[in-house]
């Protein structure tokens, strides 16, 4: 249980992490609004409370991985790692541009943070089972966590992969689910509904959470339980709102790939009280 | 008659004797380790294969992950499968960031036999050599997939290595020098040069062997890297000859037939006639009787030497 001030402290940081996911975005006139918003209340609780991780050794072997399956987050991933001190903040103005290590989708080339490359939907639980196994080989600790999108879940590799984890008791893997309910064409219900998705999980074999994405307290409590689960995955299905923090983005699909204006920006960084 | 060998059983082998010198190797199959021989490495280090079932995008987005873990993994599976159900993985998961898989897809080409067209390979080379940080390796027999599976333990990056289902002649009987990239010359010749790979060197040596009772004096050159091409030797080849044919268990579009016309088009314009299949799928039939219906037996190499030799003249 996290204290009162804790919760806050992650509050704040997560408006300010909107605030440069906006900022990046509007330079680069290129990029996804909507699903880097809602999901960055649960990178947050990643980044700055449950992964152990040193920005200041981003090789290191023993630190917890995260895969970011929906690679079209990326700006808020990118966020994080520029808070978190990884690089400076200054490069998240270089977003998208020729040249800049932040790519487009997350590149473990270029990038120093990012654990792997992903961008094509539906492959990263699959790298997250393979991270997650390479530990169980060597011994090590670590844990793993993959945060994917509703929408990506209609891919079948995450299917494929989902039977594996349960099949191999990868049970140093979490996943979470950015149930934001909508995706380019519209909402999930009507492109390719995938409920009930929590059935389907546990089905798989999985140990299944469901959690409003937006509520720090309980994202911690449950990335805590799925720490204690034994012999089989656990999946956190993240009730989340596609765009969240701007009232004017929210729930819309319209700003899946779309970035902020020059006024739409400033009127967003007025309601995070940032302008 | 040299020991025939299929390249599979070597590779199985291989497998267990590095799997004892590398801790960090893992494998893992798609319920084919039966036939791809990984079942070896299986039965000897249980804790390090990872069986994927019939799911080969999971299989190779695992391996990826495993290599970004820190260890050498080896996905095997038939090459339709590796090269084609999981290629966008392959792409993406390994190739774009340049993880260190070892692809090893058994089954190429139509040997496969029975099964049919849909299980024959017929443009795994084209597709795997497109793929920008692949290395792409096809062994003629049974002591060069020794050696070259344990070239690509040694190598850092993405292998795709293209073995056979059936039983091959040795070539190397002196044993195998092996490195990646480095072509390799069977036999001396002046009046023309077969450029192969896979098992169409032996049916090349072969169809030499024919030529010479005719007088002529074929150069047999063996590439078992088909990526990065060994282009001095390609050149050395075609501007000693004059005359290339090139012979694959596989399309003649974008395979090493295309590789070798793509050296030679700008380094050393020469006629090359390709051998392989004419742009065509496979179908279901024993490997003897596949072989002759697409055209890869000696007797139609001598007819594409000869073919060749008269655009020489011309």
């Amino acid at each position: 249980m996290l204290t009162q001030q804790t919760v806050s402290e992650l509050e704040n940081a997560a408006k300010h992490l909107r605030v440069e996911i906006l900022k990046m975005l509007n330079i680069a006139q290129s990029g996804h609004t909507g699903g880097s918003l809602s999901s960055i209340d649960v990178l947050t609780a990643l980044y700055f409370h449950k992964m152990r991780h040193d920005p200041g050794n981003p090789a290191w072997e023993d630190r917890d991985r995260f895969v970011l399956s929906k690679g079209h987050a990326a700006p808020a991933l990118y966020a994080c790692l520029a808070q978190a001190g990884y690089f400076p903040m200054e490069d998240l103005k270089t977003l998208r541009r020729l040249g800049s290590h932040l790519q487009g989708h997350p590149d473990m080339k270029k990038t120093p943070g990012v654990d792997v490359c992903t961008g094509s939907l539906g492959q990263g639980l699959s790298l997250a089972n393979g991270l997650a196994l390479a530990a169980r080989v060597a011994g090590k600790s670590y844990r793993v966590y993959a945060l994917m999108g509703d929408g990506e879940v209609q891919e079948g590799q995450i299917w494929e992969a989902a039977m594996a984890a349960s099949h191999h008791r990868i049970d140093n893997l979490c996943a979470i689910v950015d149930c934001n309910g909508l995706q380019i064409d519209g909402e999930v219900k009507k492109v390719m509904n995938v409920d009930p998705l929590g059935p389907k999980f546990l089905a798989f074999g999985w140990h299944v959470l469901e959690v409003d994405g937006h509520d720090i307290q309980a994202i911690t409590r449950a990335l805590d339980e799925a720490e204690t689960v034994k012999g089989q995955p656990t999946a956190i299905l993240a009730r989340t709102v596609k765009g969240k923090g701007v009232p004017f983005f929210e729930h819309k699909a319209s700003y899946h790939g779309v970035p902020p204006s020059d006024d739409e920006l400033s009127r967003a960084l007025e309601h995070l009280g940032h302008a | 008659m040299s020991e025939m060998i299929a390249t599979r059983d070597a590779y199985g082998k291989a497998l267990v004797e590095l799997g004892k010198e590398y801790k960090n190797i893992a494998v893992l199959d798609a319920d084919l380790s039966g036939s791809t021989k990984t079942a070896l490495f299986a039965k000897e280090f249980p804790e390090r294969f990872f069986s994927a079932g019939i799911a080969e995008a999971n299989m190779l987005g695992m391996a990826a992950g495993l290599a970004a873990g820190g260890m050498i993994p080896f996905a095997s599976t038939f090459a339709v499968f590796a090269a084609g159900r999981a290629f966008e993985q392959i792409r993406q998961s390994v190739a774009y960031p340049r993880l260190n898989v070892k692809i090893v897809a058994t089954h190429s080409g139509i040997t496969v036999g029975e099964d049919g067209g849909s299980h024959q390979a017929i443009e795994d080379i084209a597709i795997m050599r497109a793929l920008p940080n692949m290395t792409v390796l096809c062994p003629a027999d049974g002591p060069e997939t020794t050696a070259a599976i344990r070239a690509a333990v040694q190598f850092d990056g993405p292998v795709y290595v293209r073995l056979g289902r059936s039983k091959v002649p040795t070539v190397f009987t002196g044993g195998c020098d092996f490195a990646i990239g480095r072509a390799a010359q069977l036999r001396q010749g002046k009046d023309l040069c077969f450029v192969t790979t896979g098992l169409m060197s032996a049916q090349a040596l072969e169809a030499a062997a024919i030529l010479a009772e005719e007088g002529i004096d074929a150069r047999v050159l063996h590439l078992g890297t088909i990526k990065p091409l060994d282009v001095n030797a390609l050149l050395k080849a075609a501007r000693e000859t004059g005359a290339i044919v090139t012979a694959e268990e596989h399309s003649v579009l974008g395979g090493l037939g295309g590789a070798v016309c793509e050296v030679l088009a700008e380094g050393c314009p020469t006629p090359v006639e390709r051998v392989g299949l004419r742009d065509v799928f496979g179908q279901s039939g024993n490997a003897e009787d596949l072989l002759v219906h697409y055209g890869l037996t000696p007797a139609h190499l001598v007819e594409a030497a000869e073919r060749v030799l008269k655009r020489k003249r011309a």
